[in-house]
């Protein structure tokens, strides 16, 4: 198995040798098949979703295939604009030269993506990859069975099967791959398994991007208008619960809160999660599963921890046999608790009550980078005061999960939370090296580029370099005197 | 290696944890942060160059016999340049981008914000030992981190002039430098730095990323190759000999990261080739080059025995056609020229790095694409001289390498709206001018939205029309829109 592994890969990097992926239309011909397969398959990919996470299949549109439509039109509509070289201005003194950066792919690529947004995170990087004209392999997550079969399974008969390639398996065929050579890695999950990844791409000093994660916070400023109240409320409602059921590397973590304001907050949420979920939230079919034991009984650690259990204020209800956790709220769970040490990666929020919200900003500062800091607020203040003194992914004002849809804004981790972006055009780059290209004339040359050396010359060269045209106007006329002396004997 | 004197302390991995906890109690602070100290720092470095212009041409001539003119040009000229670009520029730099916004997050206005780093590590190289330096270090404090600087041991007078004039000039609570070898750079690279850039070889450069790799930090590697030249005969010969010369032994005599490695040509033009090598090299450097003020020294007599071992090679000493005079003494090698070297000699196996500059003929200059790709590895530069317009096509479509020049070797380095970096084996990430600053940058995404234009679309309970209002807007179309939320 592994020497196939091998010999396969190798093909694929004659295949990759051979020019079959730079055309454009050969690209164009990918995507547009990726686009058919996304509405074809519309139904098995919502099912599929369903069977791997109980997702909804308005969830699964929203969070996953509708975004990748948007993705793969985006590509189609801007390739030929991608794949231009622009030209890099030149001072006057290189005349007659021209510059240019012209992208070409990186070669052979490897996209590893994780269980809670199977279809997204494989995807939403191959779109990127081909568009920058790239063989790809890719290695979906095994936790999450049914997309990555029917990944495996119906890509081939849409795509390129020379050039993009899809490998199912567990830790064991990750390892196997990560011996191979790449000309670039894409990883999207866990800190632990992006430093095995770097360290295996370090061996061949393959360039990475790491898409991880981290604790994002959401500060929540006392709003005096009750319908900025039900919108923000309604808006960490709906991002925390409502995708993936808190399991996204851009959920909201925990609340900041002022404690005068706390109170308020957690009512509005729990009325809020009563409308949209229903009393019986499991019956609304809207809350996706637990990915699998494992995780569920972390999270039931997180909350059956002694010091943790009696800060629950609303849900807390787990059913193991169908991986079912309820939307759970707790107020003030011990900052040294895992709940509060973790990236908690499921659905339950702690709220943290602060004496001033302007608190919120040391109380991030003190913790890793996150992929995202949320902060609703209207105060003008603690806005600049957020993004100019606490640092992260991104910053979002007044809502949450929604930068993930934006395709102008790069998105993408720091420190901890990863290394990289994507998304729209920043994925086309993240797979393309943007090569230098400088050209000049046999016409003009500068007789003073060469040696034998003397202070004539230095003295030229020092004007040209400094683009002192007036200074080499008077040194070679004669009427500027060299300042320099030779120090050396 | 240098030694260390007695006296002075062991920077262990006690020393390097004190050091980046010091930094970043000074980055935590915001001083690096603020427009006033980033300027005071360049216009500091730009008076320590001033100052001690003479001192940074000795330290050169110590540890390399560098000719005073490329280390007043290629040093310390271009590093003044980086200063009073970053100077010119931080400010437009520093600013915000305004991106747009679209349907999918209406109605918001967003924003990508430049932010530094933090804590950043620079280790660089002996071949350029003030340049590669500071350069780094420019762009460094231009985004506003706080920096430790490792020079190289192996150019130790200029290691230690860069120790004492940092300490002399810039912010010592900000900005400091650590000398010494493997050991000291071992216990550096045990720390956990919010990037690391890192000038030199391969070998090294793994060990760099591996090490970077278990603290998640981001690395930037500017690595070498081998830079092929092309040569095609509808040239003119003079002018491109010249530049071939510049690029190579006029550019610390070969051992530079760019510098042209090895030439293809056409087995018919060779010869001319050579006549014209010997006449202008004979121009450059005299009859003696061994004894030319305008020529580097091979760094130490490691690499002096490893260039030798290159030319001593059975069956490679009969390709010298010109060159090969050599003074150990001196660690001086005379410019040599191989004609026809086999393609799996060591010479053409491994970077040269030297004053040695083997020519491989091909029948066809077509032909020379597939040497190039044969030998594997994508080198930092690759070049090409030719007045053909379809053979400077074929060279850009099909040489993948950092940078490429056409007609002209080297140049492209100075050009600060080009980025600088390599490719695969030659590295990754790049600087100069804004790359410089943006290297050293966190560039953050901040979205804005309002609280109004809010949609119960996106929320539970779900139903079939909020989705098909969902495909809607997701595909733009204003119609679909429209019939969707006339649910029909």
């Amino acid at each position: 198995m592994e020497k196939d592994l091998g010999r396969e890969i190798m093909e694929m990097r004659e295949c990759y040798r051979n020019g079959n992926t730079k055309p454009m239309s050969w690209r164009r011909s990918q995507l547009q098949a990726l686009r058919s397969f996304l509405q074809d398959y519309e139904v098995p990919i919502f099912r599929a979703l369903n069977l791997d996470l109980g997702k909804h299949y308005v969830e699964a549109f929203r969070d996953e295939v509708g975004l990748l439509k948007k993705s793969v039109n985006l590509a189609l509509n801007d390739l030929k604009r991608w794949m231009t070289s622009t030209g890099a201005k030149l001072p006057i003194i290189a005349l007659l030269s021209s510059a240019e950066l012209v992208p070409e792919p990186l070669g052979l690529v490897l996209v590893i993506s994780p269980w809670n947004f199977p279809l997204g995170l494989s995807l939403e990087p191959l779109i990127g990859a081909i568009a920058a004209g790239n063989a790809v392999v890719l290695k979906p997550s095994e936790l999450a069975p049914a997309c990555s079969s029917l990944l495996a399974n119906t890509l081939p008969k849409y795509l390129d099967n020379q050039a993009i390639k899809v490998f199912e398996g567990g830790p064991a065929v990750g390892q196997q791959l990560l011996q191979q050579k790449w000309d670039k890695i894409f990883f999207t999950g866990s800190a632990k398994v992006g430093r095995i990844v770097m360290s295996e791409a370090a061996k061949n000093l393959t360039p990475v991007t790491l898409e991880l994660g981290e604790k994002c916070p959401a500060v929540l400023d006392s709003l005096s208008w009750s319908f900025d109240k039900e919108v923000a409320i309604k808006r960490i409602i709906g991002a925390k619960y409502g995708s993936c059921a808190g399991q996204a590397c851009i959920s909201i973590d925990y609340v900041l809160v002022e404690k005068s304001f706390s109170s308020t907050v957690v009512d509005m949420m729990k009325a809020m999660i009563k409308t949209m979920y229903g009393d019986n939230p499991r019956e609304s079919h809207s809350v996706a599963r637990i990915i699998n034991k494992h995780h569920f009984l972390r999270l039931k650690n997180l909350i059956t921890d002694p010091n943790v259990k009696d800060c629950i204020v609303f849900g807390g209800s787990m059913d193991e046999d169908n991986l079912y956790i309820e939307p759970t709220i707790l107020v003030n769970p011990p900052l040294e608790s895992a709940i509060m040490t973790e990236e908690i990666f499921g659905p339950l929020l702690p709220i943290i009550t602060l004496d001033k919200i302007e608190d919120s900003i040391d109380f991030i500062k003190k913790r890793p980078k996150p992929l995202a800091v949320y902060a609703f607020t209207k105060n003008e203040d603690l806005r600049k005061r957020m993004v100019s003194e606490t640092s992260s992914g991104s910053v979002v004002f007044n809502d949450a999960i929604v930068q993930f849809a934006a395709d102008t804004i790069p998105f993408g981790g720091i420190g901890e939370s990863g290394m990289g972006k994507y998304h729209g055009k920043f994925t086309f780059d993240t797979f393309t090296h943007y090569k230098a290209v400088a050209r000049r004339s046999f016409f003009t040359d500068f007789w003073y580029r060469f040696p034998p050396w003397n202070n004539h010359k230095l003295e030229l060269l020092e004007d040209s370099y400094n683009f002192d045209y007036f200074g080499l106007l008077l040194v070679i006329l004669g009427l500027k005197r060299s300042r320099k002396t030779f120090h050396v004997n | 290696m240098g030694s260390q004197p007695e006296d002075k302390a062991v920077f262990d991995t006690e020393s390097g944890k004190e050091m980046v906890k010091e930094l970043r109690a000074s980055f935590v602070a915001g001083k690096t942060k603020s427009y006033e100290w980033k300027v005071s720092q360049l216009k500091a470095m730009l008076k320590m160059m001033e100052e001690n212009e003479a001192q940074i041409i000795f330290a050169l001539r110590d540890d390399l016999s560098k000719p005073e003119l490329e280390s007043s040009i290629y040093e310390i000229g271009m590093l003044k340049n980086s200063c009073r670009l970053a100077l010119k520029e931080m400010k437009h730099w520093m600013k915000p981008e305004k991106a747009k916004t679209s349907l999918t997050t209406f109605p918001s206005t967003a924003e990508i914000v430049s932010e530094p780093l933090g804590v950043v590590l620079v280790i660089s190289a002996w071949n350029y030992p003030f340049l590669l330096s500071l350069d780094p270090v420019v762009g460094a404090i231009a985004a506003g981190n706080a920096i430790v600087l490792k020079p190289s041991e192996l150019a130790p007078a200029t290691s230690s002039l860069l120790a004492k004039l940092i300490a002399d000039y810039l912010d010592g609570s900000c900005i400091k430098v650590v000398e010494g070898a493997v050991p000291e750079t071992t216990a550096l690279l045990e720390q956990k730095w919010d990037k690391i850039f890192y000038t030199g070889n391969g070998r090294v450069a793994r060990i760099v990323m591996a090490a970077a790799a278990k603290h998640l930090t981001p690395v930037v590697l500017e690595l070498g190759g081998k830079s092929p030249v092309i040569v095609d005969s509808d040239i003119d010969l003079k002018v491109a000999t010249r530049r071939i010369i510049a690029g190579k032994w006029g550019c610390n005599n070969g051992q530079a990261c760019i510098s042209p490695d090895y030439i293809i040509t056409t087995k018919d033009y060779a010869v001319k080739l050579v006549d014209s090598f010997k006449c202008e090299l004979e121009k450059f450097y005299g009859k003696n080059p061994l004894e030319s003020k305008d020529l580097s020294r091979i760094v130490n007599s490691n690499h002096f025995d490893r260039l030798l071992k290159l030319l001593d090679e059975d069956k490679i000493s009969s390709k010298i056609v010109h060159g090969g005079e050599r003074d150990e003494t001196n660690l001086k090698i005379a410019p040599t020229i191989l004609l026809d070297v086999p393609k799996n000699s060591l010479i053409m196996k491994e970077e040269i790095f030297g004053p040695l500059l083997p020519i491989i003929m091909v029948d066809k200059l077509e032909g020379s694409f597939d040497v190039i790709k044969s030998l594997g590895g994508k080198p930092l530069a690759a070049y090409l001289f030719t007045n053909k317009t379809k053979l400077k096509a074929k060279f850009v479509a099909e040489v993948s390498a950092g940078g490429l020049v056409v007609n002209d070797t080297t140049v492209h380095l100075a050009e600060h709206n080009l980025p600088f970096g390599g490719v695969g084996d030659s590295g990754m990430g790049s600087y100069h001018g804004k790359f410089s600053f943006d290297a050293f940058s966190h560039k953050k995404a901040v979205l804005y939205r309002s609280f109004g234009g809010d949609s119960s679309l996106r929320y539970p309970p779900y139903t079939r029309g909020k989705l098909r209002l969902l495909q809607a807007l997701l595909s733009g179309s204003v119609l679909r829109i429209i019939r969707a939320l006339l649910g029909c």
